[in-house]
């Protein structure tokens, strides 16, 4: 449709009566780094689980890599996607939670492993190959054969992160990926999506660590309360917020 | 003492190990020794006592017909716990389905048979051809029959004792399995459907194995008291190890004796039932870093029973 990556118009999502998201638009060109910031329950990662379809919408339309997420038009007319495709939608677009969500029963190696084999169909030698490069590339490979519970909070994020790259997206979703790592931990992750930046990947990454996004965002957007506050380069919004609620926002979390 | 300066050298540190003594515990040792003493002569008048005929017991330990009993009571808790464990897990998808009509069958299921006593369940299904005295294949609702039997041939105790068993079974089962799919954080679910996984794949690939850890200790707990609860089906004549001891008691008068023929076979199986649980647990327990001694496992095992009837 367009040569955006991500695209998201006038999306609108409620849980009942409250409405969390009120229209929110968002376009990310490939290879482009989105930093998403806003104030608690502004819906920011109710915004980033509607991308990959965790979440359906109540309006608005996604797209990525050219495909609308969820739904097919056919004749003027919007079908629910079937689950063999959905499943391909998200196969494209790896997600990193703030609490890790690694699978306890796994070691590393094998959550890395459990996409391409899974979902892939990759053979056993092929995954194991693959998910030892990842974790290599993570910093990871010394571990690979301990438990999630064995690992740091920054250990298990980066293999997390190893876990979604295995499937080869195309867009890589951080929902505060350092928001529940201690200060020390925080560095080693976003080094690894540093490098993961550097190496072109095109990335939305919902998060509070303003030197990243000064060092890495190429776009910053501000939400509150459901709405896209506010737009522009890191250096732009960060120096000097044209809106009272971002620059409140701001003076507190800098 | 007095308190030494915390600047000294740790050479001129005073030893500062505890070997302490303990206040006497006179309440503790009386205890002890009360209770032993009771051990003790209980002990001894079993031993000693002529109307248990403990040389009957050794006689009838491994008795033909007693072996065929432990048999069928191996089998029946065998097979029931299978059947209970698959009917457990639909009635437990049942719950959790979006579909109401699901939810509405599986509650109907539970409350019927987690509200009335199992003996009356087994006496109803020994006494099924009362209702239903032919049993067919064919189109519903009067339509033409493929095939027909007699209930009677069919639902013989044995089969009746497995009906009664594994559907009851299967309503206590559904409520384990589901505290076991609501214990797996919702997060994972997510986290595999991230990855692009089928809703088959993320149930049986990351869902149930972190459900069985919660799942399989009252499995296990089921499956204890389940090789006890099958001796109520001695009541519709269903050949089990209880039902042989008391025809074999009924002719030669070894009441006592024979009884605990029957509990030593009891507690046999249950005692190996826990010592394969612990095995099994260790399996799941892979990542948590978690388990209990197999010692106080086996004797947890044989005094809570837990169960219903
Ligand atoms: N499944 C749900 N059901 C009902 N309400 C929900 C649900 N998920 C989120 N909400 C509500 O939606 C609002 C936005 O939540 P969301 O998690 O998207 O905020 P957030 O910006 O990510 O906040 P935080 O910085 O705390 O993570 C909150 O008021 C939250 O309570
Ligand atoms: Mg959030």
């Amino acid at each position: 449709m367009t040569s955006s990556m991500v695209r998201a118009l006038g999306v609108r999502k409620s849980f009942g009566d409250l409405e969390v998201l009120r229209g929110i638009d968002l376009d990310v060109a490939p290879g482009q780094v989105v930093c998403v910031v806003g104030p608690s329950g502004s819906g920011k990662s109710t915004f980033l689980r509607c991308l990959n379809h965790l979440e359906t919408l109540q309006a608005g339309r996604i797209w990525v890599d050219g495909d609308l997420v969820g739904y097919e038009e056919r004749n003027g007319q919007l079908h629910v996607l079937p689950e063999k495709r959905l499943r391909a939608q998200r196969a494209k677009i790896g997600m990193v939670f703030q609490r890790f969500h690694l699978f306890p029963h796994k070691t590393a190696l094998d959550n890395v492993m459990e996409g391409p084999s899974a979902v892939r169909g990759m053979s056993g030698a092929d995954a194991r190959e693959l998910a030892g490069d990842l974790l290599d590339r993570v910093g990871m490979s010394d571990r690979s054969h301990h438990y999630p519970a064995q690992l740091s909070g920054g250990q298990q994020q980066r293999v997390a992160i190893a876990r979604a790259l295995a499937m080869s997206p195309k867009v890589m979703l951080f929902d505060e990926p350092t928001s529940a790592l201690d200060p020390e931990l925080v560095g080693e992750v976003l080094g690894v999506m540093k490098d993961l930046a550097a190496d072109g990947m095109t990335m939305v990454v919902v998060t509070h660590e303003m030197g990243f996004a000064r060092e890495v965002g190429h776009d910053f957007v501000f939400m509150d309360d459901g709405v896209v506050v506010e737009r522009g380069t890191p250096a732009d919004v960060l120096g000097a917020p044209q809106h009272e609620r971002t620059a409140a926002f701001l003076s507190k979390v800098l | 003492m007095a308190q030494p300066d915390i600047a000294s050298t740790v050479e001129d540190r005073p030893d500062l190990t505890i070997d302490a003594t303990h206040p006497p515990r006179p309440g503790r040792w009386i205890g002890a020794g009360l209770t032993a003493f009771a051990l003790f002569w209980l002990g001894w008048t079993i031993a000693v006592n002529p109307n248990l005929h403990w040389d009957v017991v050794v006689d009838y330990q491994f008795y033909p017909v007693i072996l065929e009993g432990l048999w069928v009571t191996i089998q029946l808790t065998v097979i029931s716990m299978v059947v209970g464990v698959a009917l457990g897990i639909t009635a437990a998808l049942m719950q959790l389905s979006e579909s109401r009509v699901m939810r509405f069958a599986a509650a109907a299921y539970l409350w019927f048979f987690r509200g009335t006593p199992l003996l009356v369940q087994l006496i109803f299904w020994f006494n099924i051809a009362l209702i239903f005295t032919e049993l067919s294949i064919g189109v519903p609702f009067g339509g033409p029959k493929l095939a027909t039997w007699e209930t009677n041939a069919i639902v013989t105790g044995f089969v009746a004792a497995l009906l009664g068993l594994s559907i009851n079974e299967g309503a206590y089962m559904s409520e384990i399995v589901r505290a076991g799919l609501q214990s797996v954080d919702p997060g994972q679910r997510e986290a595999a459907q991230s990855l692009g996984m089928s809703r088959v794949q993320v149930m049986r690939r990351v869902v149930l194995p972190q459900a069985m850890r919660v799942i399989i200790p009252p499995t296990g707990n089921q499956f204890i008291s389940m090789l006890k609860t099958t001796s109520l089906v001695s009541v519709i004549a269903g050949a089990d190890l209880l039902t042989v001891t008391q025809r074999l008691y009924l002719e030669n008068f070894e009441v006592i004796a024979l009884l605990i023929v029957a509990s030593i076979w009891y507690l046999v199986m249950t005692t190996l039932a826990s010592i394969g649980q612990h095995f099994v647990e260790k399996h799941y327990g892979r990542g948590y870093g978690t388990s209990v001694p197999l010692r106080s496992r086996i004797t947890r095992n044989l005094t809570i029973d837990r169960r219903k009837s």
